[in-house]
């Protein structure tokens, strides 16, 4: 048989159609199938665009603080470490700390001295986000400035960036060291490991299951800390910042705190 | 050659030296641990995919069952026979699984594998 260069290109490309049809008949009957399995959020979760807290103040004693943090620290296996090596999800702070540029010489005493509930304020332009080199800390799409545990590092750039001191970092195994003494007070959510840096997530954890964050929940009586969806003008935080004024930790910052604050 | 007789002997050495790990093998061999089900998890039967896929991959699912839930929010599996489950390591896996020493460790010690999921999941206590 002659072989010319004419007769060589034609069976290249009959070949390469013949492999090419092979191969995507092949997806195709893959994608048919539907056998792979799936994943999917649980049909009772709740979603949202951009969930906030609003923290009415007035109504927040040092009783109901209390209760609020008790119950995260409950739920998220928070061990208690002394000075540097605290952990705090949530936790309390005094005005001149929390609101640095709205200070005022002559402020009633209920609130100079006021303990006020800290948490992260889930930014809408979170700085942790930016500094991350892995993408341990990112935001989700209903706004939540979520943490990968797995993937964090430990390099603590998140800290430095993140103007609110909402995060704290692991410097001892709290495995073996404070629930060996302990019991883990939530069996079904785990504790974190030495080395990464951890916050609150708005309970994404509940929000997958449709229930609220814990420290809503626990204060729910009050309704001292509300939970809703700002970009929903019908929600619950949205009728209130309608008609309250509410103040923002350090919105100079340009972070666009997500926490309100009803004083 | 000179020194013929050392250097025999200390090839020999050498050898014998340096293979003695499979030598060792050869002669003792420990058969590879069963791993032992919990009884919820002989009632059950099935795991969330079937026995040959689980023996094999079960790293690679728990991979992916850690990005679904934790990354993109996903918390439920629908497996390939349509059944659902909760994509939790500590609820759904050790909550049958409540035996994680004689069913988990005991291969991955066997293997020398050490996975660092135990530093942060809770393990179930174990009942005597």
């Amino acid at each position: 048989m002659e072989r010319s260069r004419r007769r060589f290109l034609k069976i290249l490309g009959i070949s390469t159609l013949g492999i090419g049809t092979i191969s995507s008949v092949d997806l195709l009957a893959m994608v048919g199938k539907g056998e792979e399995p799936a994943y999917t959020p649980e049909p009772d979760a709740l979603v949202g665009k951009r969930w906030a807290l609003v923290v009415d103040v007035k109504k927040l004693d040092e009783e109901t603080t209390q209760k609020a943090i008790e119950a995260c620290n409950r739920a998220h296996n928070i061990p208690h470490f002394e000075d540097e090596e605290e952990i705090k999800w949530i936790w309390t702070d005094e005005y001149e700390h929390v609101f640095p540029g709205q200070e005022a010489t002559y402020l009633p005493e209920e609130i100079e001295k006021k303990p006020f509930l800290l948490l992260c304020n889930h930014c809408a332009n979170p700085p942790c986000v930016r500094v991350c080199p892995t993408q341990a800390t990112w935001q989700r799409a209903d706004g939540i400035v979520m943490m990968d545990q797995h993937r964090c590092i430990g390099c603590r750039y998140c800290m430095a960036g993140c103007p609110f001191g909402a995060r704290s970092f692991n410097w001892k195994d709290a495995m073996n060291t404070y629930w060996k003494e302990h019991e883990p007070p939530n069996p079904t959510y785990p504790v974190r490991g030495k080395g990464v840096v951890e916050k609150c997530t708005l309970c994404a954890e509940r929000l997958a299951e449709g229930k609220i964050p814990a420290c809503v929940e626990a204060v729910q009586d009050s309704k001292a800390i509300v939970f809703g969806d700002l970009e929903d003008p019908n929600s619950e935080v949205r009728q209130l910042l309608r008609e309250h004024f509410a103040i923002r930790r350090k919105p100079e910052l340009g972070t666009s705190p997500n926490v309100y604050y009803i004083v | 050659m000179y020194n013929k007789g050392k250097i025999i002997i200390g090839l020999v050495i050498f050898v014998v030296f340096f293979t003695s790990p499979f030598l060792y093998g050869l002669v003792k061999t420990s058969p590879p641990p069963e791993p032992e089900l919990s009884p919820k998890a002989k009632e059950a039967k099935v795991c969330v995919e079937n026995t040959e896929f689980m023996k094999e991959s079960h790293m690679q699912l728990l991979n992916n069952w850690r990005d679904e839930a934790v990354r993109n929010g996903k918390r439920l599996y629908v497996a390939t026979d349509g059944k659902e489950y909760v994509v939790s390591l500590q609820n759904t896996c050790l909550g049958c699984h409540n035996n994680a020493s004689k069913f988990c460790d005991q291969c991955h010690n066997y293997a020398g594998v050490t996975p660092y999921c135990w530093e942060c999941h809770i393990e179930p206590k174990e009942k005597e």
